[in-house]
């Protein structure tokens, strides 16, 4: 089943794709071929093998129970809610509250949780900030 | 005799102490990066490349960093194989069947030093291969007009699954998702903006860099997070090393073994589709056909355990050769490792040699350097390797993910390519677990524009005439070739996949009782 519905998604990513195509406005300087051409091609190609999953689809894949996917979904907001609050909070802070998160959610107790997340994050700091000179976002205190 | 003074020219170019660090610094990255459980040579020198370009360092040090990374992560992979029975990454796999059962018998310390010795020697005659090899191949590619090029794309495409793939459809469909993400961004020829939706930031178009880490190295935590991979803690310590060097006699039963598997793994990397984890495969069944007489294969016999890794550390150097004289990798992490040189403005292919032989001789210098350094760090040091072991994934995986994270945003400082590279992190563990390989996406968006491009030179030389992709015999070869490529695994693939797994299996249960 999660092949077929898998191989539906493939099927109008297709759809989208070439209509996507379909709309894009060509200049008037173009060589024989166009802008276009190619990502016909790649729609079928596409389409084709979204057709074959759905009409050969594999064996289902064992997927998570409930909690185990909200789990991952969280674990996706914090890394977007990290990667909006890096230029804010700065690479120091919101690095260890990060990492911090991740390893208490992989099973670490609390406490050590925040030790582990905070280390990490000063470590990454002092390696590729004050060793390798990568420039990191900057918060208001300025690291 | 060209050759040697080439070589010669590239050793000139390797043994600046820079260079020979980054190779140390490599070897040391990719050992452990190999040895971790979930974290293969994709991962490791996915991972590596943005610390590769914000460190700044010109093309030859990046390659010789990151193919360092390489060669070690096909080292390390042994190292969880024969103590822990978990294969490091998957061509490590055949490993275990022979290293796992020499581990519990106490003779841990002689099946990790005797596989340190088959990888070198593998990786040896690898190289020696790929000098030899490369120059001839980038003869034939030098006849390649637009037409044969696009032929060639299509033909690694095409063979990309493998013949072990079970499901084509899914190879397809992968590739033809990565080739679309290409397209996305600024038409090269006309100037007109695709699949743009007016965001300005894909413009440019989507950074393969931030869709490898994405794919490889946060799928991978989504992975974790989901099975919570608590229990696998710590189980490196209960294990006994035992004496490190293995004895004359044993070293010397293995040596016909390692040169007849080291030919074989070099063929497997060289072919189109083949990959390491073939070449270790086809290496350890060969071996067991020839000289298992006894009946000791599977039971601890060292040369189980000198067969794969011999043929899977050939298979990486094998790998190189496409990728070098034509541009098109033969396996996934020289598909990462592409990548890699198109960022640092270099196009693999013929042209590479004519025009810019340091950095092929200095690369392929390099891996001698490297190679020689592993076997060093992985007979003596094995030790400190294995407590690489005992740092617990709950520890290990937010370091990758902050490491990810740290790696794009210094080199292009915009949350967007963050926010992107969680978005394929999330499609990568979708992917995942339904089985479709993730290789295929990331070799598209690599060689979709200069695929695209091929085609569009083609056609238009001939003022649009179509048939011009199936003018010449050359193209008219590779085209039935990526036919024969692609619908061969249908009728075999289930076959090989299952021999293979079946034997994983029929192995283990014999651990056990």
């Amino acid at each position: 089943m999660s092949d077929r519905i898998f191989g539906a998604v493939g099927l109008l990513l297709a759809l989208g794709y070439a209509w996507s195509a379909l709309v894009i406005e060509e200049s008037f300087l173009s060589d024989a071929v166009g802008p276009k051409a190619f990502p016909y091609i790649i729609a079928a190609v596409l389409a084709l093998a979204s057709l074959a999953i759905i009409l050969r689809p594999d064996a289902a894949p064992h997927w998570p129970t409930l909690p185990r996917l909200l789990e991952v979904a969280a674990a996706i907001v914090v890394m977007l809610l990290y990667a909006n609050l890096l230029p804010v909070l700065g690479f120091v802070f919101a690095t260890a509250l990060a990492a911090t998160y991740l390893t208490w959610r992989l099973g670490t107790a609390p406490i050590s949780s925040a030790v582990s997340g905070c280390l990490t994050s000063v470590g990454i700091y002092a390696v590729f900030h004050l060793v390798l000179g990568l420039s990191l976002a900057k918060g208001p205190l300025g690291f | 005799m060209e050759t040697f003074s080439s070589l010669a020219d590239g050793f000139v170019i390797a043994l600046t102490w820079q260079n020979l660090l980054l190779a140390l610094l490599g070897c040391f990255l990719g050992t452990m990066m190999g040895a971790l459980p979930g974290l293969g040579p994709s991962n490791g020198v996915a991972i590596l490349i943005p610390l590769a370009f914000t460190l700044g360092l010109g093309a030859t040090p990046s390659l010789i960093l990151l193919t360092s990374v390489y060669y070690g992560a096909m080292y390390g992979g042994r190292i969880s194989s024969i103590l822990l029975n978990i294969p490091g990454d998957e061509p490590a796999m055949m490993t275990c069947l022979d290293g796992y059962p020499m581990a519990q018998q106490g003779r841990a310390g002689e099946a990790l030093s005797l596989s340190g010795i088959a990888s070198f020697v593998g990786a040896f005659l690898a190289t020696w291969g790929l000098i030899l090899l490369a120059p001839q191949l980038v003869k034939i590619a030098l006849l390649f007009g637009p037409a044969e090029y696009f032929a060639l794309f299509t033909l690694a495409f095409a063979t990309l699954g493998g013949v072990a793939s079970s499901n084509q459809a899914k190879t397809a469909f992968a590739a033809a998702l990565g080739i679309g993400l290409a397209t996305v961004g600024v038409d090269t020829q006309t100037g007109v903006p695709r699949f743009t939706f007016g965001e300005v930031h894909l413009y440019d178009g989507i950074d393969f860099l931030v869709a490898i880490v994405g794919l490889f190295a946060l799928s991978e935590v989504f992975l974790f997070l989901e099975h919570r991979h608590g229990d696998s803690d710590a189980k490196g310590s209960k294990v006994v090393i035992g004496r490190l060097m293995p004895s004359w006699a044993v070293v010397k039963s293995c040596i016909p073994t390692m040169l007849r598997t080291s030919f074989l793994g070099f063929l497997a990397g060289v072919l189109p589709g083949a990959g390491a984890s073939l070449g270790s495969f086809i290496a350890y069944t060969f071996e067991k056909k020839l000289v298992d007489k006894e009946g000791t294969f599977g039971k601890g016999d060292p040369r189980g355990v000198a067969a794969p890794e011999a043929g899977n550390n050939a298979a990486a150097g094998g790998a190189l050769v496409p990728m070098l004289a034509l541009g098109v990798p033969g396996s996934g992490t020289t598909a990462v490792l592409l990548a890699v040189l198109l960022a640092l403005n270099i196009t693999p292919g013929p042209l590479l040699f004519t025009q810019q032989p340091e950095v092929v001789w200095g690369l392929i210098a390099a891996l001698f350097i490297a190679n020689f350094m592993l076997l060093a760090m992985n007979i003596p040091m094995i030790g400190l390797f294995t407590r690489v072991l005992l740092i617990p994934p709950r520890i290990l995986m937010p370091i990758v993910a902050m490491v990810s994270f740290v790696g794009i945003y210094g080199i292009s400082g915009s949350t967007f390519d963050l926010m992107v590279m969680v978005g394929f992190g999330v499609m990568g563990w979708v992917l995942r677990k339904l089985d479709v390989p993730l290789v295929p996406i990331i070799l598209g968006t690599l060689l979709g524009n200069a695929m695209e491009n091929n085609l569009r030179r083609a056609i238009t030389i001939r003022n649009g005439d179509w048939t011009a992709l199936i003018d010449s015999p050359l193209s008219i070869g590779l085209w039935s070739l990526a036919a024969i490529g692609f619908i061969l695994p249908i009728v075999v693939g289930r076959f090989v996949k299952a021999r293979m797994r079946r034997m994983a299996k029929d192995e283990e249960g014999s651990i056990v009782d």
